[in-house]
């Protein structure tokens, strides 16, 4: 029967977990290079080209539903339903 | 005024749009210019009004915008008919923005003013937006704080004031070079005067002054991807878009918004954009069509009632001139019709579950420079 020394047991383990901690702590790298985003840049891509429909959009809605927020739009001020 | 419309029920900065324009975060805004014309006609109500926007940028580091939004209402509709008379007003709204680049972050102050003959509110924002990971991700912290004076024709002085405190967190993260996507939560806090002055609410059949609570903290959380799906080769770009916004409040509201979204350039200088959206919600806990029960709460405020919106818009861009580098000028027409039902809000003349529909016009003439 082989016996593991103690020490040498500890320096295997000490060896299996640096080598583990190096794969689980490696950073990521971002994958998408700043060359990369042309299209995410393109007007296409906006929800609108211009600001001012937005607002108009969200106070017709927030004056209407019960829900608000989270719509990124800043309006203020009163309604009228 | 025809109905209790805070500013924070409106306000919200940026949170989606800085966010989800996540490429250009920690720009600063481009120069632009902005005039529109804007009509809603639906149920009644006819709003509508020009609206200014002019934003310039100074030093490479600041960017400062004012804007002024004008809301010229006749009113007519059902709750008004019903227990009051057709009335006109005039809703003036003011707004000065401030944007600061530091390295990776924009910094962005404003303040706005909304006045109308019964209502006054005032806003002020702040919102941190901040690249990391290679600017692949954008991280968006904002805070507001609106207080509103709420009077009532006939009545000197005011007859209430509220208070809402907006806190909000985006996160943006670019998936791949062609998709991206977006998680916005915000929660709103409000205390004061949150009724309107003028609403009843109908009790046991008998209309009484509608009470409801002094209170009110909401959250919503709203998901967003958008994606190029252009073929490969084609010339004209189309995208896709998808959000879903879920809300709930301690009122006992709960909405589900969904929003799909498809534009494409249909020749050099035009842009399509065409939306469909769909919005549903439960009632709040105080909401009665007919209480009948005698409660310390009652409100008859559609806005609370179960109902549900449906409807498809569409807007369409053509590049009037443009010089690349220097300026372009842009003329744009936009149209959305919405169906609104209600379950639970009847017409008093025929006891049936009311339901309208809406048409949202505007137009706008803006330049970039």
């Amino acid at each position: 029967m082989v016996r593991v020394r103690p020490v040498l047991a500890m320096f295997l383990a000490a060896g299996v977990l640096a080598s583990t901690a190096g794969c689980a702590f490696k950073p990521i790298e971002p994958w998408v290079k700043p060359y990369e985003r042309e299209r995410l840049a393109d007007p296409v891509m906006k929800a609108s080209l211009n600001e001012l429909p937005g607002r108009q959009q969200d106070h017709v809605y927030v004056v209407r539903e019960g829900s608000r927020g989270a719509t990124g739009v800043q309006g203020g001020g009163c309604g009228c339903n | 005024m025809a109905a209790i419309k805070n500013a924070a029920k409106v306000a919200g900065l940026a949170a989606g749009a800085v966010a989800s324009t996540s490429v250009q975060a920690v720009d600063l805004p481009e120069d632009r210019a902005e005039t529109m014309y804007h009509l809603y006609d639906g149920g009644g109500v006819i709003a509508q009004g020009p609206a200014l926007l002019v934003r310039k940028s100074m030093l490479d580091r600041v960017s400062l915008s004012g804007s002024w939004y004008v809301d010229a209402v006749s009113n007519a509709s059902i709750d008004v008919v019903t227990t009051a008379s057709k009335f006109k007003e005039v809703r003036n709204q003011g707004e000065l923005g401030l944007d600061y680049v530091v390295r990776d972050s924009l910094i962005h102050v404003s303040g706005s003013r909304s006045v109308e003959p019964d209502y006054q509110a005032s806003t002020l924002s702040v919102d941190l937006t901040q690249d990391v990971f290679g600017g692949m991700t954008t991280v968006l912290l904002g805070y507001s704080h609106a207080d509103d004076k709420v009077g009532q024709h006939g009545t000197p002085g005011w007859v209430g004031t509220a208070h809402h405190w907006q806190y909000r967190l985006g996160l943006t993260q670019i998936l791949t070079p062609r998709w991206q996507a977006s998680a916005n939560l915000e929660s709103i806090n409000d205390d004061g005067y949150l009724q309107s002055p003028y609403r009843l609410a109908r009790v046991f059949g008998s209309y009484i002054h509608e009470n409801a609570p002094t209170t009110r903290e909401s959250k919503a959380l709203k998901l967003s991807v958008t994606g190029d799906i252009t073929p490969e080769g084609a010339n004209n770009r189309r995208s896709l878009r998808a959000d879903y916004r879920y809300y709930w409040d301690t009122w006992g509201i709960r909405g589900h918004t969904l929003e799909l979204a498809y534009n494409r350039n249909l020749a050099p200088g035009w842009l399509l954009e065409s939306t469909l959206r769909y919005y549903r919600q439960n009632h709040a806990l105080f909401y009665s069509d007919n209480a009948p029960v005698q409660m310390l709460y009652v409100s008859r405020n559609r806005e609370l009632a179960t109902m549900h919106d449906f409807g498809p818009g569409v807007t369409v861009s053509y590049t009037l001139k443009s010089i690349p580098g220097k300026y372009d000028v842009k003329l744009s027409g936009s149209y959305q019709f919405i169906d609104f039902h209600y379950a639970d809000y009847t017409k008093p003349d025929t006891g049936k579950p009311y339901s309208y529909h809406a048409s949202v016009f505007n137009t706008v003439l803006s330049a970039t420079f």
